[in-house]
């Protein structure tokens, strides 16, 4: 499945996921702190600043990221310049979208391989306890496979639908959809314990 | 355990994949999706516990930059985004909702599944939801409520839906029903 990691590759995407996250939150944290209207200002120019550094092409696709807080923006800023508290909704605006582009930055300029990494480092505690966390490395594989497989399926059957009946696909279509993945991940299962299945602990939070 | 991990990665994957079904359009412009449906079906099907492990799994992924939110959304922007309480609550939604259909024997399982996932699947999910908005807009209780009353009318569709279609999941595959384990002995 593609990953919303931008195929525009930028020097961002060499640098560490770890500390990329751990700089993410850091600087959320201050933006939810700064309540001045000028430090709210600059985070975004600097944040757009970032976008552009990688490029047009970067920085369009980062901004069409940011389309779908659009209707939000017009609430806030419509109530704001309504009841007269424009600052305060100038504050509010800003620091919205200067928080999901950061983060949206960190999305695009990281691998899913270096995602999993750091979730492989976060749960080492864990295996050190001696709680296996090998059924939380299986999912992740198995949902980044199966929904391109079951998308396709999805549209198989609403063909083979289209194919049997002149009305239109109704939700009734869900049901045997629902039955094919109840059926998935029956033979998934009996797949993995003819390999040996996960490691024999007991039954744990995965 | 095997089947325990696969179904909890399948439902995960299939709330993606009904999020990836083009939005109904309500009347006042106000786009639905499946999504939802699959957050109330975890629930319904796998059960309180494994229901919340496949939303967070299904959270885990998005947050790892998976376009898996409707509309092919996706990455650590939605968390700090004004409708990030919505996510935050699908585990907790999924949670409710099968709490409520592993606990309630008295009743047909597609009413009951259905009542479960309005109280879960909206009542549960919209509290954080609303929770969220009052935090990311500034607004008040009212008008962050007004926000998501928006979408009332398709979730509450979409808890009939899932009712109807836990019973005929039940009827189908009993076995699978891990909400229900032993329904199919009965």
């Amino acid at each position: 499945m593609i990953s919303l990691t931008s195929p525009v590759r930028t020097r961002a995407h060499g640098w560490p996921a770890g500390p990329k996250l751990a700089g993410l939150c850091l600087a959320t944290l201050l933006l939810f702190l700064a309540d001045s209207l000028p430090v709210q200002a600059a985070a975004l120019a600097a944040t757009l600043g970032l976008y552009a550094a990688c490029g047009g092409v970067f920085l369009r696709e980062g901004l069409r990221r940011l389309r779908p807080l659009w209707p939000f923006l017009l609430i806030v800023g419509a109530f704001h310049l309504w009841s007269g508290r424009t600052e305060e909704g100038a504050v509010i605006v800003l620091r919205l979208v200067t928080a999901v582009g950061l983060a949206n930055l960190v999305t695009m300029t990281t691998r899913l391989g270096d995602m999993i990494d750091v979730v492989r480092r976060l749960t080492a505690p864990l295996r050190r306890l001696g709680v296996s966390t090998r059924p939380l490395e299986i999912a992740i594989g198995l949902v980044i496979r199966m929904v391109p497989a079951m998308f396709a399926r999805g549209r198989q059957l609403g063909e083979a639908w289209r194919a049997r009946s002149p009305r239109r696909v109704t939700w009734r279509i869900v049901l045997p959809f629902a039955l094919t993945a109840l059926d998935d991940a029956d033979r998934v299962a009996e797949a993995l314990r003819a390999r040996g299945g996960l490691t024999p602990a007991p039954e744990r939070e995965v | 355990m095997e089947r325990s991990v696969t179904l909890v990665a399948v439902f995960a994957a299939l709330t993606a994949v009904l999020g990836l079904i083009p939005p109904v359009t309500l009347g006042f412009g106000v786009p639905v999706t499946a999504q939802s449906l699959g957050v109330m079906l975890c629930g319904t099907v796998l059960g309180a516990r494994r229901g919340a492990l496949a939303m967070l799994l299904f959270l885990l992924l998005v947050a790892l930059g998976l376009p898996l939110l409707s509309g092919g959304r996706g990455g650590l922007g939605v968390f700090v985004a004004p409708s990030a309480g919505f996510l935050i609550g699908f585990p907790v939604a999924a949670f409710v909702t099968g709490w409520i259909v592993e606990r309630w024997r008295a009743a047909p399982l597609g009413l009951v599944a259905g009542i479960a996932s309005v109280v879960g699947g909206i009542a549960a999910l919209y509290a954080f939801g609303i929770a969220g908005l009052m935090l990311a807009l500034g607004r008040s209780l009212p008008e962050a409520a007004l926000l998501a009353l928006a979408f009332l009318p398709g979730d509450l569709a979409k808890a009939g839906l899932a009712g109807a279609l836990t019973a005929g999941l039940a009827r189908a595959r009993p076995g699978s029903l891990l909400s229900r384990p032993d329904v199919h002995a009965a």
